[in-house]
């Protein structure tokens, strides 16, 4: 036998910093400091936490995760360990469970989570919590995606022995602006206290009372105002911690959960849109540990409600005459008439102000149809505000690095088109996406100056009041694409509905002018039907997107470019680690 | 010592040797530090202080001595758990929330001699480099306290507190904590976190002792309040001298907390293991009172496992064949009675006689430890109500027979499955009674009751399950 076949299981482990840990009767190998939880999870056996959360410190008091552990058996001063056929020492089972959240793999460690001794454990905990637990899964907005409901499926048992009376607590306590609290429901995890102390840095959440009438609370005269607090909902197993938004509008199975990015900063917060049919409901944060941990603001995540609104214009809107009110279009005579009248346009005397809100996919077919028209004066419009030092970025455009790749624009010339439609030079506007005069400071009396003003956006605004024409876009719920943020990472964009009314993509109306108005589409070949074949034709034009496809980016998206900036909330949790 | 003469009815019983309680109810002294140096106090501190630290931890060591503040724990064992190569400040907590039912020991030392604490402490402090310690003192200890400030005082102004003590180069400041009424700020990590202005909740295990991280995440040891005492003895007699003494595993003194039925209940210091738990009872504190017999001993405070006086027990002969004894001929030392399945604990023995209710003594525990639960982990927080509401039914005889069972049930849901110790302190005693005076229990029930709402949610849930129309 060769010394390499002679080597333990152990002294191979240890060479890669590793160690070998049996579970429920298979052998497997996980890096040193490994949590229980975490190692049986990434192998598909199931732990199920209530208080444990990666990214938050350990509590340890839930006492779900409880698992049946084993080491090699202390060994009498002077013997030596033996190893049977495979190498590994002989596992001596405790008979008490330890909590798979705070203990760490060992070499030689045994964990069962099959035994009686686990199922027991589980159980038992899921009785106790069931004990003063008001049971009104009917009426609680959390069922569906309820810990406390799947565990009890899962592990618990179908009857209770509990007949005494339930200790009462308080219900539909309001504790902030945007979250309500419900003590009774609460499994007093304190995943919620932690959340408030360790990552947003403010000691708001409690808890309360003695024994059994332990609950959570805010400090007295403190409210949960944080415009993190509805993380809070989020990461409550049960059902709480309740959105005030979204509470009792619509049961959770029957949503549909897309993934996409949220597009209100620079961050690009990794989100889920959760819709029904053609209706938005709720949008909650997704995992990413690059861009947004586990995170969202609030003011992001309620800012949804456009989408639905009103205010959307779901057809093409065309003023046929000057001083004539604008009147609904169909689409083919609307885009031939704007391509020819496109066509028509002096180029010198036309500007294209484009929103850096748009993808990279439509920002490129902008520059394209530029190009095309042989228009010079293009550029976005610069959106910035406050940054909170967690996830809100100054940059308040969600795609200006992508502007940048690709238009090589950065509304440094948006000053120029400003003066040249205020003294006349420019004549012709073309607007995506944006409110110019809300957001680009062009009043509305130098819009009604121009000769024509296209505009497509997917709500009403003072631009597309004055707008010769307006063609209906969509928002980044209604459309695939993708941006890159601040850090330079570029994020894909999923479509969660359906573009609402006679509503197009931006991406598909620019296609079309292009096509309209040029003719020649050497600029655009014929397989660019899509976005992710758009984004086939950026990855062959810019190095920066160089080898990137739509698979590629996937659901986390990919570092594309260097741009010095980082996500502080990003940056602290690296610290931590 | 003849010259020692205690107040009326405080007198040691020739079977007693006081060692730490020397100087309690002794006529004419007095907390002050005048009285503690008259009989020789801080003599040892001034003999050790000259000494190297790592010696005395050694002394400590050698001499065998375990805390007393129920786990019995080696103490010098405690103190060599500080990192190796540790750069942070250690701390040193004096544990003096003594809360457990039955135990009354620390309150006489810190009331009646608290510069003998003052010398254990500050030898200890000495011996693992602290710099900082504080006394934990329970909020029911208001008159205790004022002692305590003046004791710390008093100890300033001879230079055994304070900077450079004695000349040594020396420094050391102890402060006084008060708690505010909370038993589990008994549990080491409890008391942690409380003097640290959180939570007492206590902290998750490993680390298993706070000597890695503890107070402000620096290595911290906790003593009992006796076990300070205690290495003060330590010192003073030599490690090898004291270990000598008593039972071999747990050698040197015990104060021993009686209360119950028995005709003087009150403290007894003896050597470990020197008398039994018969000798004790019946010679020491004279017997049951009149008329009655013993019933049910707890022998280390209300959370330890409850023993019948009548259970039959199997001893040990020096020559290994087993002989049948009861608890009147165990031996009081820690580990004699932990192996019959409780355990000496803090040295609290509680006594209940023919007189007392089973059912109800339980009934008592239960409000107290879902009462004092932290609220911290699910088994405990949940459990404790429970087990309190099932046993208040058992003693409103509202209870069928398969509650009792469904009691020891909780109780053994509970027992290991928590955070901290508390988890069997509460059980242990649900164990314990249900089991070994489980007719007792089953008397109180009666079968229909199974059938009987038992709660007003019930009761009105029922009228919704049968309609008369």
């Amino acid at each position: 036998m060769s010394s390499q076949q002679e080597q333990l299981p152990k002294d191979a482990a240890a060479a890669e910093g590793k160690v070998n840990v049996q579970i429920n009767g298979k052998w497997y190998r996980f890096p040193k400091g490994t949590r229980i939880a975490d190692a049986c999870n990434s192998v598909g056996i199931h732990v199920p936490c209530f208080c444990y959360h990666p990214k938050l410190s350990v509590a340890g008091s839930c006492r779900m995760c409880l698992v049946e552990q084993g080491m090699p058996p202390r060994l009498a001063p002077g013997a030596t360990p033996t190893y049977n056929d495979d190498g590994y020492q002989t596992i001596q089972w405790m008979p008490r469970a330890v909590v798979a959240c705070a203990n760490t793999v060992a070499e030689n460690m045994g964990i069962r989570t099959d035994g009686t001794v686990c199922r027991e454990a589980r159980r038992a905990v899921l009785e106790f919590l069931l004990t003063n637990h008001p049971l009104d899964c009917p009426i609680c907005d959390q069922a569906g995606e309820c810990k406390l409901q799947e565990y009890t499926a899962d592990y618990g048992q179908p009857s209770h022995r509990f007949t005494e009376a339930k200790i009462k607590k308080g219900k539909n306590i309001s504790i902030g602006p945007r979250v309500n609290l419900d003590q009774e429901r609460c499994v007093l995890c304190r995943r919620c206290v932690r959340f408030m102390k360790e990552i947003v840095g403010e000691e708001i959440l409690g808890v309360v009372g003695r024994g059994g009438h332990n609950a959570i609370a805010c400090f007295p005269g403190k409210t949960l105002d944080s415009n993190y607090s509805m993380n809070v909902v989020d990461i409550c197993p049960v059902g709480a911690m309740t959105s005030k938004d979204f509470r009792f509008k619509m049961r959770v199975w029957f949503l549909k959960s897309t993934p996409t990015i949220d597009t209100n900063c620079g961050t690009g917060t990794n989100i889920f849109i959760w819709s029904r049919e053609q209706q938005i409901y709720r949008i909650t944060p997704r995992q990413n540990d690059a861009v947004n941990s586990c995170w969202m603001p609030d003011n992001h995540r309620l800012n949804y409600k456009y989408i639905n609104s009103e205010k959307r214009i779901l057809t093409p809107l065309v003023k046929t005459d000057v001083g004539a009110p604008q009147r609904p279009g169909a689409w083919e005579p609307t885009l031939r008439a704007v391509s020819e009248q496109l066509r028509r346009c002096n180029p010198k005397q036309t500007a294209i102000i484009v929103s850096a809100r748009l993808t990279n996919e439509e920002l490129y077919l902008a520059g394209n149809l530029a190009q095309l028209l042989g228009i010079s004066q293009l550029d976005i419009v610069p959106r910035s505000g406050e940054p909170d030092g967690m996830l809100i970025c100054a940059d308040r455009n969600p795609n200006t690095t992508g502007a940048k790749l690709i238009l090589d624009k950065d509304g440094r010339t948006l000053d120029d088109i400003r003066l040249g439609i205020k003294n006349g030079k420019i004549r012709h506007l073309i607007v995506i996406g944006e409110d110019v005069t809300a957001e680009a400071a062009i009043p509305e009396s130098h819009l009604s100056k121009l000769d024509y003003l296209l505009v497509i956006d997917h709500s009403e605004t003072a631009t597309t009041r004055a707008a010769d024409v307006v063609l209906p876009g969509v928002t980044f719920a209604e459309k695939y694409g993708t941006m890159v943020n601040i850090t330079g990472r570029l994020q894909r964009l999923n479509k969660a509905i359906e573009p609402l009314g006679a509503s197009r993509a931006d991406w598909d109306i620019l296609r079309s002018l292009l096509q309209g108005s040029g003719g020649d589409m050497s600029l655009l070949t014929a397989r660019a039907q899509s976005p992710m074949e758009i984004l086939d034709e950026i990855a062959a034009q810019f190095p920066a997107f160089k080898g990137v496809s739509w698979a590629a980016v996937g659901n986390s998206g990919i570092p594309i470019t260097e741009t010095g900036e980082t996500i502080p909330l990003i940056e602290r949790e690296q610290t931590k680690q | 010592m003849s010259d020692i003469i205690y107040k009326p009815g405080h007198e040691p019983h020739p079977r007693e040797t006081r060692r730490i309680f020397r100087n309690i109810d002794r006529v004419g002294y007095t907390p002050s530090i005048d009285s503690f140096i008259k009989d020789g106090g801080y003599e040892t501190l001034k003999k050790v202080i000259k000494t190297e630290p790592a010696s005395i931890i050694d002394e400590v060591k050698k001499s065998g001595l375990r805390g007393r503040g129920g786990a019995g724990f080696p103490t010098g064992v405690k103190w060599t758990f500080i990192p190796k190569g540790n750069t942070k400040p250690v701390y040193l907590i004096c544990n003096c929330d003594e809360s457990e039912p039955g135990t009354f020991k620390d309150r006489f030392i810190v009331h009646q001699d608290p510069h003998q604490l003052l010398e254990g402490m500050i030898i200890a402090c000495y011996a693992v480099q602290a710099h900082y310690a504080i006394i934990y003192m329970r909020e029911e200890f208001p008159e205790a306290a004022k002692i305590m400030r003046t004791a710390l005082k008093e100890a300033e102004q001879h230079h055994f507190l304070g900077k450079n003590i004695l000349g040594s180069g020396y420094d050391l400041r102890i402060i006084l904590h008060r708690g505010a009424g909370a038993y589990i700020c008994g549990e080491e990590t409890g008391l942690i976190n409380s003097i640290e202005g959180v939570r007492p909740y206590p902290r998750i295990k490993p680390p298993f002792f706070p000597a890695a991280i503890g107070l402000y995440g620096c290595p911290t040891i906790v003593n009992n309040v006796e076990s300070l005492c205690q290495v003060r003895q330590v010192l003073m007699r030599g490690g090898e001298a004291y270990a000598t003494d008593g039972a071999q595993r747990s050698p040197g003194t015990r104060i021993i907390g009686v209360s119950g039925d028995v005709k003087r209940p009150g403290y007894y210091e003896i050597i470990s293991g020197s008398i039994t738990y018969g000798e004790l009872l019946y010679d020491l504190c004279g017997g049951p009172r009149e008329g009655r017999t013993f019933k049910a001993i707890i022998p280390g405070g209300a959370s330890a496992k409850v023993m019948s006086c009548t259970e039959v027990l199997k001893g040990r002969n020096p020559d290994g064949s087993v002989r049948k004894m009861s608890i009147f001929d165990v031996p009081m030392d820690l580990d004699s009675i932990a192996q019959h399945g409780s355990m000496s604990g803090s040295g609290g023995v509680i006594v209940m006689d023919d007189s007392r209710s089973m059912p109800e003594m339980l009934r008592n525990l239960n409000r107290f430890f879902a009462w004092e639960s932290c609220g911290q982990c699910t088994p405990c927080r949940e459990g404790n109500p429970w087990m309190l509401k099932l046993s208040e039914r058992i003693c409103a005889g509202k209870a069928a027979p398969e509650d009792v069972d469904l009691l020891k049930s909780v109780a053994d849901n509970i027992c290991g499955r928590t955070v901290c110790a508390f988890g069997e302190a509460c059980s242990w005693p649900v164990q314990a009674f249900t089991t070994k005076f489980r007719e007792e229990f089953l008397a109180r029930t009666q079968p229909i009751n199974a059938l009987k709402p038992h709660n007003p949610e019930t009761a009105e849930a029922r009228k919704f399950l049968s309609r008369e129309d």
